[in-house]
């Protein structure tokens, strides 16, 4: 009997576990999915929670609930994995011996790496909203904010969803008027790029939306420290910028054990085949989702269009064959602006986000890199897809795994 | 530099094109000035990060010890990351949109 192990089961190890479920025959293959969490948390459904949009039981769920019968479901910790001996340490000394390994261990924040930054203050007066605990925290204190300085800041790139912080600043502009006290709030986002919109054509079309929303911005502010009693973050040219609230977006690292296994760069994220995902480092693991260093978003809609390919290169390499170098970094993100209203943005590696119709060229009903209402409301829907087609590895109906540009304006 | 492609903000986009006269250029332009050992240092170790795809950032900059980096931004003044990189060009850090 071989055996395929697939680490992490978040929205890229789920859905690989129900892909190859049906694909590897079961006489030759048994298939196991290591996770010590018992909680299947909807990522996206963060940027809600602290707005009272979704409540805590629309974001989570029971992870075993998505990992089909025929799946060997290993709840424990991951001590180390040993690339070159094929194997997986696991809590209490327990070894996984593997012929395929599938790492799927996501990336998580390290406010640590941020001196004060997770100090006396942490989701007291300054959250993240990047795990279920932090947006759940943010939720209440939001429900008392009055008045203030609310600065939306992100610590350095990459991160997870990479407009999720322009799109809560977005969504707090709405949340205040809402409540009759945007005048009594400032909000100001600060980032370490040059501006919130660094690609061109995004920049073009999108500029408006900060002035129009009364949002200030400060750029290029690379965070030095916390400062907790004067309640300021600090850059290292002592540049400063003073909050009452502060939401950040701290550091983002793949998993610990990366780093205990040897497999990282300085952020712990894998070296891995930009087209094929196989690991740069052992022919027989295989990276996928936020847990690589390609250069595409670290996003669901990407783990998903991975999931496809790497589907098809795990057979190709357990038949020995020549893998496919298909996957083109597509990414496909909606983006909230508040207000009821959301863009559609479609991309992968070389093309940047433009303007179009999508699904259907020249149809739509979706348009891209422009604000519409259905696009909110194509948001909303995606919680359903989520839990109900995507993490079963459903595709979704006219939307390839590579990127069209049919309906796009290049 | 006329036969250089570069973008509309002035970031290189062939990087086969680079030289350490294209480099002296852009700083030119840019009023860095005259590059010294230490923005060659600087400039090396960016473009080694960027070959083997590592992100940038200043924090990791620091971590890594190269420079200080009170003096990088001394060196490169008005953000010291995107007047380096182009100056090295490699692109700037960037988001998705």
């Amino acid at each position: 009997m071989k055996k395929l192990v697939i680490l992490g089961a978040g929205t890229a190890g789920t859905m690989m576990a129900n892909h190859l479920v049906s694909k590897l025959p079961k006489s030759d293959w048994e298939i196991t999915i290591i996770d010590q969490y018992k909680t299947h948390y909807y990522q996206p459904g963060f940027l809600f929670l602290p707005f009272d949009t979704y409540t805590e039981d629309q974001v989570k769920k029971e992870g075993k609930k998505f990992i089909p019968s025929g799946v060997k479901y290993v709840q424990k910790k991951i001590e180390q994995i040993y690339p070159d001996e094929n194997k997986v340490v696991l809590e209490a000394d327990e070894t996984v011996n593997y012929d395929v390994l599938i790492v799927a261990t996501g990336s998580k924040i390290a406010p640590d790496e941020v001196e004060g930054m997770k100090g006396e203050n942490w989701h007291k007066n300054i959250f993240d909203f990047y795990t279920f605990e932090g947006a759940l925290a943010l939720r209440n204190k939001l429900r008392n904010f009055k008045e203030g300085k609310l600065v939306v800041h992100i610590t350095e790139m990459p991160i997870k969803c990479p407009v999720a912080p322009l799109e809560f600043a977005f969504l707090a502009d709405t949340y205040f008027k809402k409540k009759g006290i945007r005048d009594k709030v400032q909000i100001t986002y600060v980032t370490p790029l040059d501006g919130a919109f660094t690609k061109e054509k995004c920049s073009k079309s999108l500029s408006y939306l900060l002035k129009e929303k009364n949002i200030d911005i400060v750029t290029d502010f690379a965070i030095e420290h916390v400062d907790n009693e004067n309640n300021k973050i600090v850059d290292y040219v002592d540049q400063e910028v003073a909050y009452d609230l502060l939401v950040t977006v701290p550091t983002n690292m793949g998993d610990a054990v990366i780093e205990r296994s040897g497999m990282g760069d300085d952020l712990n994220f894998i070296p891995t085949h930009h087209h094929t995902l196989q690991s740069l480092a052992h022919e027989n693991v295989f990276v996928i989702g936020d847990a690589t260093n390609v250069p595409a978003s670290k996003a669901g809609s990407v783990a998903h269009f991975q999931a496809e390919t790497l589907t098809d290169n795990i057979l190709l390499y357990i038949d020995k064959k020549s893998l496919k170098e298909e996957f083109d970094g597509h990414a496909n993100c909606f983006i909230e602006t508040g207000n009821n209203k959301a863009l559609l943005i479609d991309f992968n590696y070389t093309q940047e986000p433009v303007r179009g119709t999508f699904p259907i060229p020249g149809i739509g009903p979706m348009s891209l890199l422009k604000e519409s209402t259905l696009n909110h409301w194509g948001k909303l829907a995606f919680r359903w897809i989520y839990w109900n087609m995507l993490l079963k590895g459903i595709p979704i109906p006219m939307v390839g795994r590579n990127m069209s540009t049919k309906g796009k304006k290049i | 530099m006329e036969n250089v492609n570069r973008n509309e903000q002035g970031y290189l986009t062939d990087f086969s094109q680079w030289t350490k006269e294209v480099a002296q250029e852009i700083a030119t332009e840019q009023e860095i000035g005259e590059l010294t050992d230490k923005h060659w240092e600087v400039i090396e170790y960016l473009q080694e990060k960027n070959k083997n795809e590592e992100p940038l950032s200043i924090r990791g900059i620091k971590k890594s010890g190269v420079i200080n980096i009170k003096e990088f931004y001394a060196l490169f003044p008005g953000g010291p990351l995107k007047m380096s990189t182009m100056v090295a060009g490699i692109p700037k850090p960037k988001s998705c949109i």
